[in-house]
């Protein structure tokens, strides 16, 4: 395999990876936080077509993302109301707006645009436009390193660059901040800091809020910059794989993005892969498309160890008397 | 002095003035009276012991001082100015400051990230560290309270996790330093380290309010006490003008019983025998090493020992509940065979009972009624039911009648067992076991976590059985209970029984050596503390 092809493929990992990343440290917050959140799904596909249906409208990319950030902040804290506030079931919270997410986004879709649930093909300044870094198309020559800067690190979507500053940001905040402090320990701890006079149900609403943000961001990436306009169910069980991922990574910012960046890559290998010949004889395409999720299981079943998420995760906290 | 005539030790103002005033408090958790018309005066710089049985009311008359509940009624003065507190920052700024019976801390923050949780300078936590790191040294040698700022909790001892409670309330300015059952967790060592430190902080002026059942701590640390009964406020005496025997009147209301009566034994012949029993844990870490021990009919046989030197194994290894790694276990001259998910049960069937060490996770379902958890384990007896089909008429008959023979309160066999207190779900445990009418008994801390009340009664069963000539084998964390129903000692360290002693004639000092592993008569096994010098 010659570079180029070195390159494209991993040119795919990063684009596949990036609205994994987003939806894995998304999930991230609230789980710290003491949340599970298996409603990451749902919360995508709704800023997906928000995103989608928006930016058809109106014809700008932003306000499609705009809307996609909205609607999924809506959508998670209406996840967090029930899981907070009324104390519920954060499991089946979670699935119920996976649920709503896929009949609504269909439902809303068929009725605004009669296309079977699909949003309009995005036109001009409807859809994100892929980024040149500076100097990109001077260095291309350069031997090497200059195809690596400008065929594999530059040309990417804005939202690309977000997910991955978002790492380093993650970190920052989980790690030296007040509000990280405390974010972590209220999924660990929620008593210990309730008595150190600080409101649980207030941080848990904030984590719940940064969660909506970032799944907005991976919803609108889907159907504004890596596609052109909504389609149904486009997220494809993403919002699994990014939980999987998190939990793969042990919630911690940095193994998260190597994480997303290997489940990106199983995507992109699987999409070069199709048509390969085994024996002599095709290999079924869908054999071929379910390669990453079988290797997502048997990642996480085989090689992850012991993971032990946030102790106080999936329980309600109420004041014991 | 006249018990019965409350605030004797109270009525003139101390010359340091009063630290905390409580009047009139009241508070009810629906149908629940916890706290009636509460009086309460902790005079500055001295500690003050709250005594009462589970559920008096102790714990939640010092969440209303700490915050964490309001009253429904009633005045609070710190340091005699009238505050209405109403959350726990509240109470921290007031200088109160509380040490909970369960840890508040994260397990997998450093001590130094537990110490600043909630009392950061700015957003970053950076230069709230550095101070606290700073804070941490002087703190620790004014008050001589030893601890690594950056170890993880959950890799230090329970002893060091209660210094770092302490040490968040004085980083937080606390003047007043509340425990709630602060020894319960403790080795006997780390309990004296703890009231060395609490001696300490009161030479520094601080005021300490020790909440407690164990009346030989009230004993031995606190200036003056106040006992709690059903929710009310019965006295408060000066320490030093009463006595345990007056203070356990006060708390259960009518005369107790602190000493055992127990007649001497008649041991008869071997029922319960072990041979060189090896026993690991879930980690595959060997925790029984070779053990070997023998109970006649007619004695109590007591191992001691600090809490994870093997005793939970070796309990868990003779009833069946977890398998063997060699060894056997022999039940009246025949071998017991307890391999297996169905080794508890044979065991049972052979005649051997088990009082688990923890009732609500071993002994109980306690999401089930009394009747049901009256049967368990016995589930399968014919008398209970044939083939598939339980008698639930038998079953509820047996259920009445230990509830009657143990005096459970309530008196309801349908009621959920949670909703039982620890001392009543114990009884219930215990009238199951007992009154199958096993040759051999296993018992596992009998007591823990049950009032003075229920100690006084289930001790008098568990002698009452020895006289009927069954083995008892009795494990336990409270020394004192080995001390008083034991008729041999056997002292377990590190898997090993390293010593044998006679409760008649043992010291405490000689037990608490052997404990640590230090045994003057046999060689020590295992253990490194031998070659650290001479021995105190």
């Amino acid at each position: 395999m010659d570079l180029a092809a070195i390159l494209s493929i991993l040119d795919a990992t990063i684009r596949l990876s990036t609205p994994l990343l987003l939806a894995c440290l998304a999930g991230m917050y609230s789980e710290r936080a003491g949340l599970f959140d298996i409603g990451l799904e749902g919360k995508m596909l709704a800023a997906a077509f928000a995103a989608g249906a928006v930016a058809a409208i109106s014809g700008s990319a932003w306000l499609g993302l705009l809307a996609g950030m909205v609607v999924s902040l809506g959508t998670s804290l209406l996840q967090g109301v029930a899981a907070i506030s009324l104390k519920g079931n954060q499991l089946i919270a979670g699935v119920a707006i996976n649920m709503l997410a896929a009949g609504m986004t269909t439902f809303l879709g068929q009725t605004w645009f009669h296309q079977g649930g699909r949003t309009p093909p995005l036109g001009e300044g409807g859809r994100f436009e892929t980024i040149t870094l500076p100097f990109a198309d001077e260095l291309a020559g350069v031997p090497i390193l200059g195809p690596i800067y400008a065929d594999l690190i530059s040309g990417h979507y804005i939202l690309v660059y977000i997910a991955f500053i978002m790492v380093a940001v993650t970190w920052f905040v989980l790690f030296r901040t007040r509000f990280g402090l405390r974010l972590r320990a209220v999924g660990e701890n929620p008593k210990a800091v309730d008595t150190a006079g600080i409101s649980v149900v207030k941080l848990r609403y904030q984590a719940v809020i940064i969660t909506g943000l970032l799944c907005g961001l991976a919803g609108a990436y889907f159907s504004i910059a890596q596609g052109s306009g909504f389609g149904n169910n486009m997220t494809a069980g993403k919002g699994y794989i990014a939980l999987a991922a998190l939990i793969f990574a042990k919630w911690k910012p940095v193994p998260a993005m190597f994480t997303c960046l290997l489940f990106g890559f199983l995507d992109a290998l699987q999409i070069r892969l199709q048509s390969a010949q085994l024996f002599g004889i095709e290999v079924p395409v869908q054999a071929i498309q379910a390669l990453p999720y079988v290797l997502t299981v048997v990642l996480l079943a085989g090689f992850i160890g012991k993971a032990v998420g946030p102790k106080a995760g999936g329980v309600p906290y109420t004041k014991e008397r | 002095m006249n018990p019965q005539r409350p605030e004797t030790a109270a009525a003139s103002a101390p010359a340091s003035g009063w630290a905390i005033e409580l009047e009139k408090i009241n508070k009810r958790f629906g149908a629940v009276h916890a706290n009636k018309d509460i009086d309460l005066k902790v005079a500055s710089g001295t500690i003050h012991g709250i005594v009462g049985e589970n559920g008096a009311g102790k714990s939640t008359l010092m969440s209303i001082l700490y915050g964490f509940y309001t009253a429904d009624s009633g005045t609070i003065r710190v340091n005699g100015a009238q505050h209405a507190i109403t959350d726990s920052r509240h109470a921290l700024a007031l200088g109160i400051g509380m040490v909970h019976q369960h840890f508040m801390l994260v397990d997998n923050f450093t001590v130094l990230e537990n110490i600043v949780l909630g009392a950061e300078d700015s957003g970053f936590i950076k230069p709230s560290l550095d101070r606290a790191r700073k804070e941490l040294d002087r703190l620790e040698q004014e008050y001589d309270l030893e601890v690594d700022p950056d170890a993880v909790i959950e890799d230090i001892s329970v002893g060091q996790q209660q210094r770092v409670e302490i040490l968040k309330a004085l980083y937080r300015g606390a003047e007043t330093l509340i425990l709630d059952e602060p020894t319960g967790v403790l080795t006997p060592k780390e309990a004296d380290d703890l009231f060395r430190v609490l001696r300490t902080l009161r030479e520094q002026g601080k005021t300490i309010i020790l909440i407690t059942h164990k009346l030989r701590e009230i004993m031995a640390i606190t200036d003056s006490v106040s006992v709690m009964r059903q929710g009310e406020m019965v006295a408060t005496l000066e320490t030093a003008k009463t006595s345990p025997e007056e203070i356990a009147e006060l708390m259960v209301g009518r005369r107790v019983l602190l000493q055992v009566e127990k007649g001497p034994a008649n041991p008869g012949k071997t029922l319960l025998e072990v041979q060189n029993l090896i026993v690991s844990d879930d980690m595959g870490v060997t925790r029984v090493k070779d053990v070997s021990f023998s109970v006649r009919a007619g004695e109590i046989i007591g191992i001691a020992g600090v809490s994870g030197n093997g005793q939970s194994e070796l309990l868990e290894s003779i009833s069946g509940m977890r398998d063997q790694q060699a060894g056997t276990v022999l039940l009246n001259g025949q071998p017991l065979s307890l391999e297996g998910d169905d080794g508890a049960a044979r065991a049972r069937v052979a005649g051997l009972a088990h009082v688990p060490e923890d009732r609500q996770r071993m002994g109980l379902v306690t999401t089930f009624s009394e009747w049901e958890n009256a049967i368990l384990g016995y589930q399968d007896s014919p008398e209970y039911g044939s083939g598939a089909l339980l008698d639930i008429g038998a079953a509820k008959k047996a259920a009445a009648s230990h509830i009657e023979l143990f005096d459970v309160r309530p008196a309801n066999i349908n009621l959920k067992t949670s909703l039982f207190s620890g001392g009543n779900q114990q009884k219930i445990v215990l009238a199951r076991e007992m009154e199958r009418d096993p040759d051999v008994l296993v018992i596992g801390q009998p007591t823990r976590g049950v009032d003075i009340g229920a100690i006084e009664f289930i001790h008098k069963e568990i002698i009452k059985m020895r006289d009927e000539g069954k083995a008892i084998l009795l494990v336990s964390v409270e020394l004192d209970e080995i001390r008083s129903l034991a008729d041999r000692i056997l002292v377990m360290f590190d898997g090993v029984i390293v010593g044998e002693a006679d409760p008649a004639t043992a010291t405490e000092g000689e037990l608490g050596l052997m404990m640590a592993g230090i045994n003057n008569k046999t060689a020590p096994r295992g253990l490194g503390i031998a070659e650290q010098g001479p021995l105190p």
